[in-house]
C-alpha cells in the first residue's frame, strides 16, 4: 500500500511532457500570428486591417477580464485601469526607452527588430505593473462579499484616470530626455491630453504580436480552466461557502485570478497604446472601457471562451457598422445587460464552449466541465 | 483660523450632501442587501430635474418667489421616487431571487441606461446648464470672517431635518417596523405578514426622494449641472457610497457618521495637503475600513451563512 503522498507524487507529469505540451501550441500561435503578418494583413487592406487589430486587443482584454468575472464570479468594473496602467508604463518604456537607447523616438528595427523586442518588453513589464496594482486592490477587496470589489474596481479606475491627468507634458527633446532618470520622467505621461508621440509599431500592416499575445492569453485561458487552479476558481463562483468547505482557499483563488486577469489587462493596455490611430488618454481608458469589457464578457458567456472571442468580436465590428446611431449605442449595452441578467443570466454561451454546443458536442464529451 | 472656519463649513456643508444620498444606499442594502449602483444616477436625474422644473414653470432668475425652492423640491423628490419605484418595479424585482451577482449587473444596467438616455438630444441633453440661483449668494451670518451663504445653513437645515424624520420614520413608525423586519429577515417577515414587495418599493421610493434633495442642493451649491454621464455624479455617488459603507452599510446612523468623516478629510486633505488627491483619500479610507474593520464603523461584521 503506497502512501497518500506517494499516489499523489505519481500523478505529476515529468518536466519533459509538460515542457512538450506547452510548447507546441506556442509553436502553433507563432505560426498563426506570422500567417496574420504575411497573408492576412496584406489581403485584408488597412480598414479592416484596423478593425482586426481592435478585435485583437478586445479579445486579450475581455478574456483577461473573464478569469475574474466569469471563472471566479467576482465582478470587476475597473478594467480599464489596469489597461491605462500597462499602457501608460509600456508606452513611456518604449517612447523614453528608443530615446535613451537610439536618440530618436521613430519606429526602430523591423519586423522582429530591436525595436519591437522593446514593445514587447514594455508590455510585459506594464503587464507586471498592472498586476503589481492588482494585488493592492483585489487583496483588501477579495476578502469580502462580492459587491466590494464592483465598488473598489470602480473608484480604482477613476483614481488611475485623476492620477494621469496630474503628470506633466511629454518631453519630446531627445537632450532632455538624455539628462532625466528614468524616476524623473515617469511623471512627463502627457497629463489629460495624453501621451502622444509613442511609436506605433502595431499598424494593420504589422499585426504580429497582438495576434501572438492573443494566442498567448487564450492559451492560459484554456489551461487554467481545465486545470484544478480553474476548478477551484468555478467552486468558488458556484458556492463559495461550500468551496471553503471542501478546502478551497478561497481568498487567495480569488486573488490570484484578479492578479491574472490584471496583468492580461496590462498587456493589453500596452498592446493598446502602441497601435496605430489610437491616443493614449486618461479619458479613452475610462470608465466607458471597463463597461465594454463587462459587456463582452456577460453577453458572452461568463466562463466562456470562445463565447468572450465572439462576443469581443462581434461588439467591435458592430459600432463600426452602426456607425450613426452611436448615441444609442450604451443605452442599446445597457438594455441589453438588464434584459440578459432577466432572461438568460449565465450569457448567451453560459459556460460552455463553442464546441460544446450543438449537435457535435458529443464528440467533446471529454473535456466538458 | 479663517481658512480653519471656511473649510469645516464646507465639509460640514458637503458631509450633509453626503448624508443624504449615503442613506439611499444604505436603505436599499438593508432590506435587499445588494448596492444599488443605479443610485447615483438617481441623484443626477434629481438634479435635472429640479433645472427642468423650473425652466418649466419660468423660475430661472433671481427674483423666484421664496417659496420656489421648497416647491421645486418637492417636485424633484416626487418626480425621482416615482423613478425609484419604476426601476425597483421593472428591473430589480424579477430578481428578487437570483443570485447577487447578477442583480449587480442588473444594477449596472440601469445606471448606464439612466446615464445615457439622460444625454440623448430629447431628454437632458450634453451640455453644462446653469442651475438657476433659487436661493440667494448672500451671507446670512459670518463667524470668524467667514460668510455663511443662506445656500449652506439651508442645505445643513434641509438634511438634519430629513434625517431626523427619517430616524423618527425608521425607528418609531410601523413602517420603519416593518422595514427593519424585512431587513432582519425577509421570509419570516413575509409570514408575520408583511407585505415585503411593498416594504420594498417604498424603501426605494424614500431612498430615491432623498437622493433627488441631495441631488439639487448638490445644484444649487455649485451652480452647474454637468451631463448626465460626467465623471462628477460618478464621482459624487460613489463618495456617498464609500460614506455608507465606512458607516457600516445597513446602519442609518452609520451613513451619517460616515458622510461627515469623509467631507470632513476630502475637504481637509484638499486644503491643507494636496487639493488634487482629495478623491484619493476618500478611498484610502474605504481601502484602510475594507482592511481593519469590514462591517463598518458602527456596523456589526455579520458571518455568511449557508
Amino acid at each position: 500500500m503506497k502512501s497518500l503522498a506517494e499516489r499523489a507524487a505519481a500523478h505529476k507529469p515529468n518536466l519533459l511532457a509538460v515542457i512538450g505540451r506547452s510548447a507546441w501550441p506556442i509553436a502553433l500561435g507563432f505560426i498563426f500570428a506570422y500567417l496574420m503578418q504575411t497573408v492576412v494583413a496584406t489581403a485584408v487592406g488597412d480598414f479592416y486591417g484596423k478593425l482586426m487589430l481592435d478585435v485583437g486587443i478586445a479579445i486579450v482584454c475581455g478574456v483577461s477580464l473573464n478569469f475574474v468575472n466569469g471563472y471566479a464570479g467576482q465582478f470587476s468594473i475597473g478594467h480599464a485601469g489596469f489597461m491605462a496602467v500597462g499602457g501608460y508604463v509600456a508606452a513611456a518604456i518604449v517612447f523614453y526607452g528608443s530615446i535613451k537607447l537610439w536618440g530618436s523616438r521613430d519606429i526602430h528595427g523591423g519586423f522582429l527588430g530591436p525595436g519591437e523586442l522593446l514593445l514587447v518588453a514594455g508590455c510585459l513589464i506594464g503587464g507586471a505593473f498592472a498586476a503589481l496594482f492588482g494585488l493592492l486592490v483585489g487583496l483588501p477587496s477579495l476578502r469580502l462579499r462580492g459587491d466590494y470589489l464592483a465598488i473598489v474596481t470602480l473608484g480604482f479606475g477613476e483614481i488611475v484616470r485623476v492620477m494621469l491627468q496630474q503628470t506633466e507634458d511629454v518631453v519630446m527633446d531627445p537632450k532632455k530626455v538624455e539628462a532625466m532618470s528614468p524616476l524623473e520622467l515617469s511623471d512627463n505621461l502627457g497629463g489629460a491630453l495624453g501621451f502622444f508621440g509613442a511609436p506605433r509599431y502595431l499598424d494593420p500592416k504589422n499585426p504580429f504580436w497582438i495576434w501572438l499575445f492573443v494566442v498567448l492569453v487564450l492559451l492560459v485561458a484554456y489551461r487554467l480552466k481545465t486545470s484544478s487552479k480553474g476548478r477551484q476558481l468555478l467552486a468558488v463562483r458556484e458556492n463559495e461557502v461550500a468551496a471553503e468547505a471542501v478546502g478551497v482557499p478561497t481568498t487567495r483563488v480569488k486573488v490570484s485570478a484578479f492578479v491574472l486577469s490584471a496583468f492580461f489587462a496590462g498587456i493589453g493596455g500596452g498592446l493598446y497604446a502602441h497601435e496605430l490611430g489610437n491616443s493614449l488618454r486618461p479619458a479613452d481608458l475610462g470608465f466607458q472601457k471597463s463597461i465594454d469589457l463587462v459587456i463582452i464578457v456577460v453577453l458572452g458567456g461568463m466562463g466562456s471562451i470562445t463565447g468572450v472571442v465572439v462576443a469581443a468580436t462581434v461588439l467591435t465590428i458592430l459600432p463600426e457598422v452602426f456607425r450613426e446611431f452611436s448615441e444609442y449605442r450604451m443605452i442599446f449595452y445597457a438594455l441589453a445587460l438588464i434584459l440578459m441578467m432577466i432572461l438568460r443570466p449565465q450569457g448567451l454561451f453560459g459556460i460552455r464552449e463553442l464546441w460544446e454546443l450543438g449537435p457535435w458536442r458529443k464528440l467533446f464529451r471529454r473535456g466538458r466541465l | 483660523m479663517t481658512k480653519f472656519v471656511q473649510v469645516c463649513l464646507n465639509g460640514l456643508t458637503l458631509g450633509s450632501l453626503y448624508a443624504l444620498i449615503a442613506l439611499g444606499y444604505t436603505l436599499v442594502y438593508g432590506v435587499l442587501r445588494f448596492i444599488n449602483f443605479a443610485h447615483s444616477d438617481v441623484v443626477t436625474i434629481g438634479a435635472w430635474m429640479a433645472f427642468v422644473f423650473c425652466g418649466l414653470i419660468g423660475w430661472l432668475g433671481t427674483d423666484s418667489p421664496i417659496f420656489a425652492m421648497p416647491f421645486i423640491l418637492a417636485l424633484s423628490m416626487a418626480a425621482c421616487a416615482l423613478l425609484g419605484f419604476t426601476i425597483e418595479r421593472l428591473a430589480y424585482r424579477p430578481l428578487r431571487r437570483a443570485p447577487r451577482l447578477n442583480v449587480l449587473i442588473t444594477a449596472i444596467g440601469v445606471s448606464l441606461f439612466l446615464q445615457n438616455a439622460g444625454q440623448l438630444k430629447w431628454v437632458f441633453g450634453t451640455q453644462p446648464q446653469a442651475m438657476p440661483k433659487l436661493l440667494s449668494e448672500q451671507a446670512l451670518f459670518t463667524i470668524a470672517n467667514v460668510k455663511v451663504p443662506v445656500v449652506d445653513v439651508v442645505i445643513v437645515v434641509l438634511a438634519f431635518v430629513l434625517l431626523v424624520w427619517l430616524q423618527y420614520l425608521v425607528f418609531r413608525t410601523r413602517l420603519g417596523q416593518a422595514m427593519r423586519a424585512v431587513s432582519f429577515d425577509e421570509r419570516t417577515a413575509a409570514l408575520m405578514g408583511i407585505n415585503v414587495d411593498w416594504v420594498v418599493s417604498i424603501t426605494f421610493m424614500i431612498g430615491s426622494a432623498l437622493a433627488a434633495a441631495g441631488g439639487m442642493m448638490y445644484g444649487l451649491r455649485y451652480g452647474t449641472l454637468l451631463q448626465t454621464a460626467d465623471s462628477v455624479w460618478v464621482l459624487l455617488g460613489l463618495k456617498a457610497f464609500v460614506a455608507a459603507v465606512v458607516g457600516g452599510i445597513g446602519n442609518v446612523r452609520g451613513a451619517v457618521a460616515g458622510a461627515f468623516l469623509i467631507a470632513f478629510v476630502e475637504m481637509f486633505g484638499a486644503a491643507y495637503r494636496s487639493p488634487q488627491m482629495r478623491d484619493v483619500y476618500v478611498f484610502g479610507i474605504l481601502i484602510a475600513v475594507l482592511i481593519l474593520k469590514p462591517g463598518g464603523l458602527l456596523g456589526k461584521s455579520t458571518v455568511e451563512k449557508v
